[in-house]
């Protein structure tokens, strides 16, 4: 220990114990220290550049490669613009489905206590789980021509698979987890004292939910609809399976994406994509707000 | 008499909030619906296959080779992303440095991108044209359609799984062990290695497992830069898809129970660790 080490430490003794042992140790620490956390900074910003930034980055630089009018013809072309209102109409439809559901289920497995919570929890998680293609399988052998369903839906000229509410469906069960999953654990740590007592006092359901459940949990449906939405606009697999790929009927924005890019038509799929990443851009701000609030 | 009911009611605890016939027969209803009713169907169409055909389909040379590169890819990946999700959380946990924030922000872009997106963006860099891909194509190293680029469109995909369920236990992690430890006279690598793993090890398997069986399952990430040649680059999941495409329904649902059965163990494997975990953080 040098002179000037133990004089610190002397002083130090009349303050509590721990910061005095760390002003001594520090000194010996700082400069193997510095190095490592540089390092392993420089590593992670390496990392996560080659990985995420410059893929982002080739989007944005083909989508424009050939220049502002064919990016522009491309983002305005018929297929697209239909394809983009059927991503919306997807998204918002399992939105929906999923806060409905999320709300209820998180409200089950919180607030009431009864044998099988374990099993609900992991029968809910199972779509996370699955192969987004394994899902798309499930609905056709469900309502297509060979489903067990499939003679029903046909007698009533019902048409799922290869039709709009297939491709909603299969968004639907991806992302079926997603509220759930964000409500659950805010809900179990706000316990069920607070309703409890609410109920004592004489007020209903709905109140109770309103007043007592809904303050706490605002942020984190929020979040989880965020994400719904996320997950939601970017189903490739399962809705590839199940859309039949019918241009300008039941193509979706990724699936537009697939079909110009496999024509070699680089650029008009590259610029579809920028839609896209300019959507993922969004959600991942919002994301980050949202998380702030929490 | 009343007494006694009481207390009978007492043990299992009174209801007293309104809403659980509601709560449950909403719950019940969606997710019959919406995910049980279908998922059952793969199975009841699993059980009108013979033993025979089960077998014929998913030993055949296509189907097992289908299989390796999808695990063989997904481990690997999985791997690489524990090790660099490993470093990401200690950084964003430990260190404070300028663009921070950007960084927790953008680890989550494979969630928020669309997987067709980062598949043809991967595929076009790391092609004979694209950016990274010349690069290592003057050293003759081919990426995009072979085995690499699929694992490199898995990592892309898994990147936030270790990440997020390392990061909250670290942020959570008492200091005081590791620096009983340095005072002890551990050095930083044994107090890492002997103090801290130890406590990160239930996330790290947890998300280990949660990337691992992500790559198995994903498909337009990795459909693009896979190049889809039989036998070699090959992934499980677009064997389904191809199955599909040629009506035969029987095979693609042959493949896709052992990708099921599969899932369904890992998933248990990895609740099994988050339910440890939690008793572990509670003593």
């Amino acid at each position: 220990m040098s002179k000037k080490q133990e004089k610190t430490f002397q002083q130090d003794m009349v303050g509590d114990g721990v910061h005095s042992i760390q002003k001594v140790i520090e000194p010996h620490q700082q400069e193997p220290n510095r190095i490592v956390k540089y390092a392993m900074i420089g590593v992670s910003v390496l990392f996560l550049f080659v990985m995420l930034v410059i893929p982002l980055a080739v989007v944005l630089v083909n989508a424009l490669s050939e220049g502002w009018a064919a990016y522009q013809e491309a983002v305005m072309d018929s297929y697209t613009i239909n394809a983009l209102q059927l991503t919306f109409l997807a998204t918002v439809s399992s939105v929906a489905v999923n806060t409905v559901f999320g709300l209820f289920a998180a409200y089950l497995l919180s607030k009431f206590y009864f044998r099988g919570r374990q099993v609900f929890a992991a029968l809910i998680d199972i779509p996370f789980s699955i192969s987004p293609v394994i899902a798309g399988l499930a609905f056709i052998l469900t309502f297509g021509n060979i489903g067990w369903m499939g003679d029903f839906l046909k007698a009533h000229n019902i048409k799922i698979v290869f039709a709009v509410p297939g491709v909603i469906l299969a968004t639907i069960f991806v992302t079926f987890p997603f509220v759930f999953r964000e409500l659950f654990p805010v809900m179990n740590a706000q316990g069920k004292d607070e309703e409890e007592a609410a109920a004592l006092m004489g007020a209903n359901g709905f109140t109770i939910f309103r007043r007592i459940t809904f303050p706490h949990i605002k942020w984190a449906l929020l979040y989880g609809i965020v994400l719904c939405a996320a997950r939601a606009m970017g189903e490739f697999g399962a809705v590839s399976v199940i859309s039949g790929h019918l241009r300008g009927k039941t193509n979706t924005l990724p699936l537009h994406v697939e079909i110009l890019y496999n024509e070699f038509n680089t650029t008009a799929s590259f610029a579809v994509s920028s839609i896209l990443v300019l959507m993922a851009m969004v959600i991942l701000i919002l994301r980050s707000l949202i998380e702030r609030k929490k | 008499m009343d007494g006694q009911i009481v207390k009978v009611k007492n043990k299992r605890g009174v209801r007293v909030i309104p809403g659980f016939g509601l709560s449950m027969g909403v719950t019940v209803a969606m997710l019959g619906v919406f995910v049980l009713i279908p998922l059952a169907s793969v199975f009841i169409r699993a059980g009108q296959l013979s033993l025979r055909e089960f077998v014929d389909v998913v030993t055949s040379r296509q189907v097992v080779s289908g299989y390796i590169v999808s695990f063989s890819c997904a481990f690997f990946a999985a791997v690489v992303n524990t090790v660099f999700g490993l470093l990401l959380a200690w950084v964003l946990v430990r260190y404070d440095f300028p663009g921070k924030m950007f960084m927790n922000g953008i680890i989550e872009l494979p969630f928020a991108l669309p997987t067709a997106v980062a598949g043809i963006s991967l595929t076009y860099l790391y092609s004979d044209k694209g950016w990274l891909g010349a690069a290592f194509d003057k050293i003759g190293i081919e990426i995009a359609y072979t085995r690499v680029g699929i694992t490199i469109a898995m990592i892309f995909v898994g990147i936030p799984f270790v990440v997020r369920t390392v990061q909250p236990v670290l942020e959570k992690l008492d200091r005081q062990y590791e620096e009983a430890a340095y005072m002890l006279g551990a050095g930083r690598g044994y107090t890492f290695l002997r103090v801290i793993l130890p406590e990160l090890f239930p996330a790290v398997l947890a998300g280990f497992g949660l990337a691992f069986a992500r790559g198995i399952g994903e498909y337009g990430s990795v459909v693009f830069i896979a190049g889809n040649i039989p036998y070699e680059t090959q992934i499980a999941p677009l064997l389904i898809m191809t199955k599909l495409e040629q009506y035969k329904y029987a095979d693609a649902t042959a493949i896709a129970l052992v990708l099921l059965i599969i899932s369904f163990v890992l998933m248990l494997l990895i609740n099994s660790v988050q339910i440890y975990m939690q008793k572990f953080c509670k003593d």
